[in-house]
């Protein structure tokens, strides 16, 4: 689904990712742990092709094709998409508006799907307003995860998605993730895959990664079972992954 | 009932905002149009003068109107009124019918404001009078239309409306040039006069041409438990538009609403506010406006004037800046004269956010797309207590501008 090879990227002339390679298969869900300044959401950034990310070397192929150069609408439109972790609020765009617009774009539903979708994250209320004006953080997560309902892409990143939801929201969270990410539905082929992002590792409470990867410094380290991961940088802090590195 | 001067103790913004020196040289413009005869329906109208006309709001089919006006240059084609309790005529007609209007005319506005006033009271060219009778709630919209169809004429019109205690009036007035003139100059003395625990909802639409000047002034008198909305939109081409409405709130619990939606293309000068004077207990304005320029320049001011305690007021003015060319200056003021007064602004001037683009283009929006909804999100004000059919004109005034869909 997603092929990384020897990425490295600059922001105002500072390298924030350094040969970055990373793999992602169609159907899996990886996680991403680093600490705070590591490059994780930069490299979420340049995934999705923001500017200011400039990339300085490597690719970035997503089902087979580089989209290393493309636009942000055209990775969108071939499939990528992203629950950011704070997102701008977007005065005198309606929530509706923009669920409306990712509808329309798609085949195999209509806008009827807009009411059950927003129902199921509890936005009924949201709707009518601008998005994310005024919003708590966790509403903030719900209303990325109720526009990613309305996108479906095949391959989504989560930008700390638990991060700011309460202990009773985090579960909806993660019941959300799991449908976008088709886990947890038995023995069908999955093909959506997914990159998260989680500072705690909470939402893998709730979501099932495949792998994890450690960012540290902009590169990335290792790979491997995301619960280990996990349990090694609660017991020994990132300190740990980078003596294990050695 | 209480009288002020539209233009009294204005800030300059880069040139003489109260034509008083003369900005504008009204000889440049001809005093004299030919006669058009009436009419007998709108439907009457040539093609194009419908065609553009309906761009202003005024449907010559009159589907879901009380009442229309339609004034051609100098000569008043049509004026009816289908709801009991209504009347719309020919201002000189009512005149001559109700002697009682001399306590009306040029009561609200001052004749020697400013060298257009002045130039109307010398060579006035008819105007509307509109009436409703106490108690009467007329539902659809009135229509009136003020139509320049000459190049370079001079069209000065004075239009008088009055709601009478307990009524309720809605209006819709479309302002626009016909496709081939070019220049021209509109002058248009509006004076509103809303009495006790009446409404009157005031939408006006404009449609010129690039080479067109402008000169509304207005003022509003309500009194008790009293409503007045005005909502003014102005998205296509005018050389010099200038307006600076004045409301004053003269009776307990009175209120007054300004809404203003405008779009300023390169070679575009619009100077537009409004001002309310809050002159008795529990009064209320707000005044919200949207501008934008694409090249144009703007001036956007706002002045709210607390002259009692207990009134309360807001100010809402915002620019949007979708060209490197063109300027938006506002202006917001606010002027306390008496304690306990709850008056509040805000004003923001920039361009679009690129992370606002670049969030609605990760959902599979083109750079334009998403320039486009944020644009129509910004003029998408929401504006309390229109009725359905206004609120529907409103919408398709402002998505009139094609541009507005795809940059």
């Amino acid at each position: 689904m997603l092929d990384i090879q020897n990425l490295t990227v600059t922001v105002q002339g500072k390298r924030i990712l350094k040969g970055v390679n990373m793999h992602v298969s169609s159907g899996e869900t990886v996680a991403l742990f680093g600490p705070n300044g590591s490059g994780k959401t930069s490299l979420l950034h340049t995934i999705m092709g923001f500017p200011g990310y400039t990339v300085e070397t490597g690719t970035i192929q997503f089902k087979g094709e580089d989209i290393t150069g493309m636009s942000i609408d055209k990775r969108a439109e071939r499939g990528i998409g992203m629950a950011f972790q704070r997102p701008p609020a977007v005065r005198g765009v309606k929530l509706k508006d923009i669920l409306r617009m990712c509808i329309n774009r798609r085949e195999d539903v209509d806008e009827t799907a807009i009411s059950r979708y927003v129902q199921k994250l509890n936005l009924d209320d949201f709707q009518d307003r601008d998005v994310n004006l005024g919003f708590s953080g966790g509403e903030i997560k719900r209303c990325e995860l109720v526009q990613l309902l309305a996108q479906d892409p095949d391959f989504t990143m989560f930008d700390e998605p638990d991060s700011g939801v309460d202990l009773v929201s985090i579960h909806l969270v993660g019941t959300v993730i799991n449908e976008l990410l088709q886990r947890g539905n038995g023995p069908c082929k999955k093909i959506k895959s997914g990159l998260i992002i989680s500072h705690a590792g909470h939402i893998l409470e709730f979501v099932n990664a495949d792998r994890a990867y450690v960012i540290l410094n902009g590169r990335l380290h290792c790979s491997g079972n995301p619960r280990d991961i996990l349990d090694n940088i609660k017991s020994k802090g990132y300190e740990g992954c980078i003596t294990c590195l050695r | 009932m209480s009288t002020v001067a539209p233009h009294k103790k204005r800030k300059k913004a880069g040139r003489d905002p109260s034509g008083k020196k003369g900005d504008i040289d009204l000889s440049a413009y001809s005093g004299t149009a030919e006669k058009h005869g009436p009419i007998e329906t709108l439907k009457q109208l040539p093609f194009d003068v419908k065609d553009k006309s309906l761009s202003v709001g005024i449907d010559a089919e009159e589907r879901c109107r009380s009442g229309s006006f339609y004034q051609i240059d100098h000569s008043v084609l049509l004026s009816s009124a289908y709801a009991e309790g209504l009347e719309v005529m020919d201002i000189n007609r009512a005149r001559e019918k109700y002697k009682w209007l001399s306590h009306y005319w040029w009561h609200a506005v001052h004749a020697d404001a400013d060298q257009y006033t002045a130039q109307t009271d010398k060579a006035q060219h008819h105007g509307y009078f509109v009436r409703t009778q106490p108690g009467t709630k007329v539902d659809f919209p009135l229509q009136a239309c003020l139509f320049i169809g000459k190049e370079g004429l001079a069209q000065n019109v004075h239009n008088i409306v009055i709601a009478e205690e307990g009524s309720e009036l809605n209006i819709i007035t479309g302002c626009a040039a016909a496709q081939a003139v070019h220049t021209g100059l509109h002058i248009g003395i509006s004076e509103f006069y809303v009495k006790k625990n009446a409404r009157i909802t005031f939408t006006m639409i404009h449609n010129w041409s690039d080479q067109m000047v402008v000169r509304p002034r207005s003022a509003i008198i309500v009194k008790e438990n009293g409503l007045f909305m005005s909502n003014f939109i102005c998205m296509k081409p005018v050389k010099d538009l200038q307006m600076y409405p004045t409301a004053i709130c003269a009776g307990e619990n009175a209120t007054v609403r300004f809404n203003t939606v405008i779009l300023a293309k390169e070679g575009s000068t619009m100077d537009i506010g409004s001002r309310v004077f809050l002159r008795a207990e529990n009064s209320r304005a707000e005044i919200i406006s949207r501008a934008l320029t694409r090249g144009g320049d703007i001036i956007a001011r706002g002045h709210l004037i607390g002259e009692v305690p207990g009134v309360k007021a807001h100010l809402e003015c915002r620019g949007l800046m979708l060209s490197d060319r063109g300027t938006i200056h506002a202006i917001p003021e606010l002027e306390g004269r008496a304690d306990n007064i709850d008056m509040s602004h805000e004003a923001a001037v920039g361009k679009i956010a690129e992370e606002e683009i670049h969030y609605l283009m990760a959902r599979g929006l083109s750079s334009d797309e998403a320039t486009a909804a944020i644009v129509r999100g910004f003029l998408d004000i929401e504006i309390k207590g229109l009725p359905p059919h206004l609120a529907k004109e409103v919408k398709k005034a402002v998505t009139m501008e094609e541009d507005l869909h795809l940059f």
